[in-house]
């Protein structure tokens, strides 16, 4: 079942697409959203659970107040008005990992609402409105076990509990519109600028692949310049930044395709595939799901006092792209240099390893060069890396004292990552430690001097770039423990 | 049968004085369970050893000085719809059969905290939907003072374990009368205390916005005490208020003087008059002149919209109910039925199966009902409607409440009916919880206190006092003072009167 796609310029040429986001974000809470259990990932399944997580008859929610501050913040951070007074309702519906088949969410009292942010897409800023932004818990996660990997047709099914309760906040944009040939991008940006939000409040681990962070994106088309909107479908399961941008592109050709055929867009879920890159049909929409919302009866309005939501505005971070600019200027870093910076996620590190002492430059060339590498070999996060920035900045203080050089401060690397202890015990434990007695290195030099005459005649006869073949050979001999800088001066000062 | 006539507080005091123990007053009424429960059907699950265990650690805790709470080794039954950790909780519903909770209501666990044996747990309307106890899965109760009665409900088998002395304690829970109806048509005491009052953690819910649990008790004092006992805040029930009981005990005490000089009763217009028995109203009538003897001033109050209470009620408790019952789906626990004839039924087909073989009919009713009126295109004219009555009946009561401290009124419209009787028509059943349901509605607490036998069919009527929210006290001190004018009337209790149990 192929579908049918019209390329992406000859869509925007006939079409407006507008777009609204929905992004899914697990808290970091240390306990779930009504209920003490903790929410670690990955602990052995239905082992984090209790009576109310587990919807046993008779037991109860309590509203986790970390959940709601943390949304409070959330909701400041993306300029939006605070409810006095919000609910949470019930949305009634059976499936198999919902314990209670209700989900405990806001439904038309959200506890944030009617704000913005902005994002840039090459060097255009784009403002995007946020409808509200809501708490609601987690369901438990299905496992369906055969060949389909959907509940349909699966031989048996597992649910794992742990997850249910884990508090969320689901943000939803206004339509987005007016983007045009931008919107895949600016969806991207969008999500990644969420994500930058969410990482600097510090309520969330925002992993897309860990599922803390999940995206569903709502795309319709209108003919163009009609100013009007079209029916829209919803594509869930989009959970990398990359995705994002590539579900939002293919629904914009997909949808084309049928529109520009005389054809219409059915209304509905649909599921996006991550290996082939396509979205495929899911639920139909058209028979309006009733959730039967109603007030959660079980649990007391939340109303936050205009105290507490001042004092939450007055402590926020400040936002990541006024911070990014802040930094750019005073780290001297070129655009490009930031750019790859802040796609590595290395502002943290940076920053702290530049707070503990080290030059803007030294603590890129490490945390960008050395650090990725190493990391990127592992497959982990530059923060997964155990090695912290005073470390960094421990290596560079040596560097610059001249009791390691560059190579050797790989080596202490090697050791501090491998558990070795500090910068200094690995130092001394490899004995790593640049040989600064005059006596050896001097030694070291007549004996490179001695054991290539033909280089040192042609040092002697003023061909000073030749000096770079026996600062080799006393390096080799001095087993890389030498400051190159000064074994040139000894060898230039015997050879004058 | 001695001891098993006397009040949970003459209990105490036995005990106190060591003329008892728990452990003997505890077999004691474990072998009243095993005489008459053949022919009642008060209990769904009597657990001997755990409460004979309960009892002698009552006793070692007595002998060595270390008291939990005044009512210490008096044993107590309660409704199969609080959870009890290690004892089956089956809402009277064969969907929970077999099912037993790993945690112990909050009710429960004070019960245990304040060293009550727990005796088992008492029948009811499945999932306490029902005015007889005929809707219990597992067949009806009956009335201890006419075995071929309905002994009310949905809180039947509390209320009949007490009428007929198979526990001096009992614990009920009240949605829309479930503990004041079946207290007036067994002639013993319930109490719906106000909302909040009493946690809801570990009360199976039928509706969240109306349930609470309550004392089903042989006297206005027991009832205090044992309200002390479970009432109180909760952090694991959002709505149960923080802040301290009143002094409820002390306010039994007080009434129980028998003088109510000062005190304003206001007798609800609304409800009297057509569809409540002339016994009934001739009881009421009685009690009310009694009051007044004793010095309180009797207004008449009027609460227009009481009228609309019933159908306020049933959109409100059928839509929290349709929602609450959706768990049942045979994924975790209770009951699990496979469709017959398919080969490999899919989740959706167990659930089906199972739901249609394990909930009732008045079940499925309210869960028809409840969805229905929560349905788009409908709520704003259901769900949303009620709830405009149910601030109108607030209202109403708080205007009630600026005329008098206490309101009254019959508990229910009739005396206890025949098993069977308003089996076919759900209508007529309802409007048995006529006079209680506003209570709920409102959140404020009510008693009902044993008026007497109507002359017509010598069955015990209920005489309901309301009180304002939080007020709970005032409930004691009238009902106890009613209850000290009558039983000096009656040269005892009316439970004394209740005929011995035969088939
Ligand atoms: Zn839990």
């Amino acid at each position: 079942m192929t579908e049918t796609l019209l390329s992406f310029e000859d869509a925007l040429a006939q079409f407006d697409p507008a777009m609204g986001l929905e992004v899914h974000v697990e808290l970091n809470t240390n306990t779930k959203m009504f209920c003490g259990c903790p929410t670690e990932f990955g602990a052995e399944p239905n082992t984090q659970v209790c009576p109310t997580c587990l919807g046993l008859p008779g037991s109860m929610p309590v509203v986790n107040r970390t959940a709601v501050e943390s949304a409070i913040r959330i909701g400041l951070a993306l300029n939006c008005q605070i409810a006095e007074w919000c609910r949470f309702a019930r949305k009634n519906y059976f499936y198999p990992d919902m314990p209670k088949n209700f989900q405990t969410s806001q439904y038309d009292e959200p506890i944030a609402f009617d704000g913005w942010t902005e994002v840039e897409v090459d060097g255009e800023t784009f403002r995007i409105e946020i409808e509200r932004a809501h708490m609601e818990e987690d369901t438990g996660k299905s496992t369906h076990v055969g060949t389909t990997g959907r509940i349909h047709g699966a031989d048996y099914s597992l649910v794992d509990y742990n997850r249910a309760g884990i508090p969320l906040i689901e943000i939803v944009t206004k339509p987005i519109t007016g983007t045009r040939e931008q919107a895949p991008a600016v969806a991207r940006a969008y999500v990644a600028a969420l994500r930058d939000i969410l990482l600097g409040l510090g309520v969330s681990d925002v992993r897309m692949e860990q599922g803390s962070l999940r995206c569903d994106v709502n795309l319709s088309l209108a003919p163009a310049g009609s100013g009007t909107l079209g029916t829209r479908t919803e594509t869930k399961n989009v959970n990398s930044l990359r995705s994002v941008e590539r579900a939002a592109r293919y629904e914009i050709s997909r949808q084309a395709a049928l529109l520009a055929a005389g054809s219409t867009v059915t209304q509905e879920t649909r599921h996006w595939h991550e290996d082939t890159g396509v979205t495929t049909s899911g639920r139909e929409k058209s028979d309006a799901e009733d959730y039967r919302y109603f007030p959660e009866p079980d649990l007391v309005p939340v109303a936050p006092s205009r105290e507490w939501v001042e004092e939450l505005r007055a402590a926020l971070p400040e936002p990541p792209r006024e911070k990014r600019a802040r930094l750019q200027a005073e780290w001297g870093y070129s655009d490009l240099e930031m750019r790859d910076v802040v796609a590595a996620g290395a502002i943290p590190q940076i920053e702290e390893t530049i707070a503990a002492g080290t030059t803007a430059q030294a603590a890129r060339k490490w945390w960008m060069s050395e650090l990725a590498r190493r990391a990127n070999e592992q497959g982990v996060e530059l923060a997964e890396l155990p090695v912290t920035p005073a470390q960094v900045a421990a290596i560079q203080a040596l560097v610059d004292a001249g009791e390691i050089n560059d190579k050797l401060a790989r080596q202490v690397f090697d050791g501090v990552l491998a558990g070795e202890g500090s910068p200094e015990e690995v130092v001394k434990a490899r004995g790593l430690a640049v040989v600064s007695d005059e006596g050896a290195l001097s030694e070291a030099v007549d004996r490179a001097i001695a054991a290539n005459p033909d280089v040192a005649e042609k040092i002697r006869d003023g061909k000073v770039a030749a000096a770079g073949a026996l600062i080799g050979a006393v390096m080799k001999d001095m087993r890389g423990q030498a400051d190159a800088g000064r074994v040139r001066e000894l060898i230039l000062e015997k050879l004058a | 049968m001695s001891l098993l006539s006397k009040t949970a507080a003459e209990l105490a005091d036995l005990l106190a004085a060591g003329e008892t123990t728990s452990v003997a007053l505890t077999q004691a009424y474990l072998d009243r369970i095993a005489e008459v429960d053949t022919h009642l059907h008060a209990f769904l699950h009597v657990d001997a050893e755990g409460a004979l265990a309960q009892a002698a650690a009552s006793d070692a805790r007595r002998a060595a000085g270390e008291l939990l709470s005044p009512l210490d080794g008096v044993p107590i039954a309660v409704k199969d719809v609080l959870a009890t950790s290690g004892l089956p909780t089956t809402c009277g519903s064969k969907i929970l059969e077999g099912w037993i909770p790993p945690y112990d209501a909050t009710v429960v666990a004070r019960l245990k905290a304040a060293g009550l044996p727990i005796l088992g747990k008492t029948n009811m309307d499945e999932f306490a939907m029902g005015s007889s106890t005929e809707h219990s899965a597992y067949g009806p109760t009956r009335n201890p003072w006419d075995t071929d009665r309905i002994p009310g409900g949905s809180g039947g088998g509390s209320a009949a374990a007490i009428a007929a002395s198979e526990a001096p304690l009992a614990i009920g829970t009240d949605t829309g009368g479930s503990i004041r109806q079946p207290g007036a048509v067994t002639g013993t005491v319930g109490v719906k205390p106000t909302y909040g009052g009493i946690s809801r953690y570990g009360l199976v819910a039928m509706a969240n916005s109306l349930d609470q649990a309550g004392p089903v008790t042989r006297s206005v004092l027991d009832a205090a005490l044992l309200h002390e006992v479970i009432g109180g805040h909760d952090p694991k029930d959002s709505t149960s208020i923080d802040q301290p009981l009143p002094a409820l005990v002390a306010a039994a005490r007080q009434g129980a003087s028998g003088d109510l000089t000062g005190v304003r009763i206001g007798v609800i217009s609304e409800l009297r008059g057509e569809g409540y028995q002339p016994g009934v109203e001739q009881r009421f009538d009685e009690a009310v002149a009694l009051l007044t003897q004793a010095g309180a001033e009797v207004v008449e109050v009027s609460c227009p919209s009481f009228t609309h209470a019933l159908a306020a009620y049933y959109l409100i408790m059928p839509s929290e109910a349709s929602s609450n019952l959706a768990r049942f789906d045979a994924m975790r626990y209770g009951l699990r039925v496979l469709p017959d004839g398919v080969a490999d039924p899919s989740a959706e087909e167990v659930m089906r199966a199972t739901r249609d073989a394990g909930f009732g009919d008045e079940v499925k009713r309210r869960i028809i009902l409840g969805t229905y009126a929560l349905s788009s295109g409908y709520y704003d004219a259901y769900y949303g409607q009620a709830q405009k009555v149910r601030t109108l009946i607030s209202r109403d009561f708080e205007a009630a409440f600026a005329k008098a401290d206490v309101l009254v009124s019959p508990t229910a419209p009739t005396t206890a009916f025949k098993i069977g009787e308003k089996l076919d028509d759900p209508l007529a059943m309802y409007l048995n919880d006529v006079a209680t349901i506003p209570a709920n509605l409102a959140g404020v607490p009510g008693i009902s206190v044993p008026a007497g036998l109507a002359p017509e069919d010598g069955l015990p009527v209920g005489f309901q006092v309301l009180a304002p929210a939080l007020a709970d006290d005032r409930l004691y001190r009238v009902g106890a003072a009613l209850e000290a004018l009558l039983e000096k009337q009656w040269g005892g209790s009316l439970l004394s009167q209740v005929p011995e149990v035969t088939a």
